[in-house]
């Protein structure tokens, strides 16, 4: 190595494997296809109608159940909530399209290099809700069994992985609100990049669940006025977004040193080139519920600045873009980050549109979308904003309506903002040797 | 209800917990549940409670410890029918 420059010095990470459990499909070919296609996975949900919520369209994944039984045995599916059953498919799935065998159950071999970075934003809701309140306040708490505990604690989505795969390196959930699935790349980047794993199943999580989504309507944020048009009530960046639509899922994609992809001879998705986290502290325009867009904006410099990316080098963004009132100074601060002018900005997409927001499991399932545009050279379309804001109007020509086929998209840049003001940004490249 | 009726209810109500599926295959009153169907100890509680409502029975804890084999659950159970 000597001669050669920090940069150079860096140990490169890369993505060798995708899973994905998502509304608008399960398995990272069934998604791709509806992201191609900008098939929308909202439906109309009866246990909101059943609760009297305003909006009453969320997205859900169909068809678990059955994968689940084809998946997992008895004895693990009777301590895995929506929460577990999501994020172990998903991790399941990316590990297997890693190239890696899914290890026996009766096997003491751990993999020591390999850790889990699984996030989720709420959690065990619905066990909370279904099983711990009402077993609790019946006064009947020891009918509650054992399985509890393993499925509302936070850490129970890497917790239960870990079991799976037998990973012996650090194994933890991260929980950043609905930054969360992009923080733990950036994390599990991170421990890569410090030489302390080879191999780091990084993403999030979140279950189906009205006790989930109540809160949110309860606010008012969530999009009251399409519930005739389920499939239309996801509109970022146009000018009827009405709040957002409620997502579920997971997201999980395999991070590996370069170094231990290439000795494996591993598939190569695309290269994680750079990322950050950061907070704009409540202040500057923040607050618990809004983000400060000078702290946007670092974070989308910062995480070029890491990649070692120009601003003029990005070829495509995947915007956090919820379909709320912040869509249009999210746009303006990737304007800013980015140094354009209108008619200049690159592609920019919300996969919100099409799944809705799946909260602490966002940033996971948009991150396999980004990976797969940049591995396959597309911008899915960001459906429902025929009708732009009129703040954003001025860069209308860069949302794709429909799928744009890109063979040199060399860059993309993906971002996911929380409650509490927190920001992560990711940058990913196709992989070059 | 006989023995061998419990059994078969007790062995129907443990399958979904065993591990070891070969020693369910020859599962006996001696067949004992952590160590030879590989049960895990924490989902004891969960056996109990389907053991409670299977049977319409009622096990206290202190029953519950001097569980080790399929025969022990047998004979506790059939003492309480």
């Amino acid at each position: 190595m000597s001669g050669s420059n920090a940069r150079n010095a860096r140990r490169r990470v890369v993505i060798t494997g995708l899973g994905v459990i998502a509304p608008n499909g399960n398995g990272v070919a069934e998604f791709e296809l509806a992201l191609r296609k900008g098939r929308s996975g909202l439906k109309t949900q009866q246990s909101m109608i059943d609760a009297q919520f305003a909006c009453t369209v969320a997205g859900t994944p169909t068809g678990v159940d059955a994968l689940c039984k084809s998946t997992f045995s008895e004895e693990e599916l009777l301590a895995m909530n929506m929460n577990h059953r999501y994020a172990s498919l998903a991790a399941l799935e990316a590990w297997q399209d890693a190239g890696l065998e899914r290890p026996s159950r009766d096997s003491d071999v751990v993999d020591w290099d390999t850790g889990a970075i699984l996030g989720t934003g709420i959690g065990g809701m619905d066990t909370i809700a279904e099983k711990v309140v009402p077993f609790t306040n019946a006064g009947k708490v020891r009918r509650m069994g054992s399985t509890s505990v393993e499925q509302v604690m936070a850490s129970g989505i890497s917790a239960r992985i870990s079991g799976q795969l037998a990973l012996g390196n650090q194994v933890t959930t991260n929980s950043s609100a609905c930054s969360t699935g992009s923080e733990a790349l950036v994390m599990g980047m991170e421990r890569i990049r410090a030489g302390l794993a080879e191999r780091m199943l990084c993403g999030g999580a979140e279950a189906a669940s009205h006790y989930i989504w109540a809160g949110f309507d309860a606010m008012r944020v969530l999009n009251r006025g399409s519930n005739d048009q389920p499939e239309k009530a996801s509109r970022p960046m146009s000018a009827s977004a009405g709040g957002f639509i409620p997502g579920s899922g997971a997201g999980v994609v395999m991070l590996e040193s370069l170094d231990s992809a290439l000795a494996r001879g591993a598939r190569i998705h695309a290269e994680l080139v750079g990322g950050m986290v950061n907070c704009g502290g409540h202040r500057m325009g923040g607050s618990m519920t809004a983000p400060n867009p000078t702290s946007v904006q670092r974070c989308i410099a910062g995480a070029l600045a890491d990649a070692h990316v120009a601003p003029e080098q990005v070829d495509a963004i995947n915007g956090h873009l919820t379909a709320t009132g912040a869509d249009p100074k999210e746009v303006d601060s990737w304007e800013k980050a980015l140094r354009r002018r209108p008619g200049t900005l690159p592609p920019i997409t919300a996969t919100k549109s099409m799944i809705g927001h799946a909260l602490g499991a966002a940033g996971g399932i948009e991150s396999v979308a980004s990976v797969l545009m940049v591995a396959r050279g597309f911008v899915h379309p960001s459906i429902n904003c025929e009708d732009v804001h009129p703040e954003i109007e001025k860069h209308a020509a860069s949302i794709p309506h429909e799928m744009r086929e890109l063979p040199d998209l060399d860059v993309l840049v993906k971002a996911g903002f929380g409650f509490g003001d927190v920001n992560a940004c990711l940058v990913f490249r196709r992989y070059r040797a | 209800m006989d023995r061998a009726e419990v059994m078969d209810r007790v062995v129907k109500i443990l399958t979904p917990w065993v591990k070891d599926e070969a020693a369910l295959a020859k599962v006996s009153m001696e067949t004992n549940i952590l160590e030879d169907l590989k049960v895990n100890s924490a989902r004891l509680v969960d056996v109990v409670i389907a053991f409670e409502d299977d049977f319409d029975i009622e096990i206290a804890d202190e029953d519950v410890d001097k569980v080790n084999t399929v025969g022990d659950a047998v004979n506790l159970i059939a003492g309480k029918l």
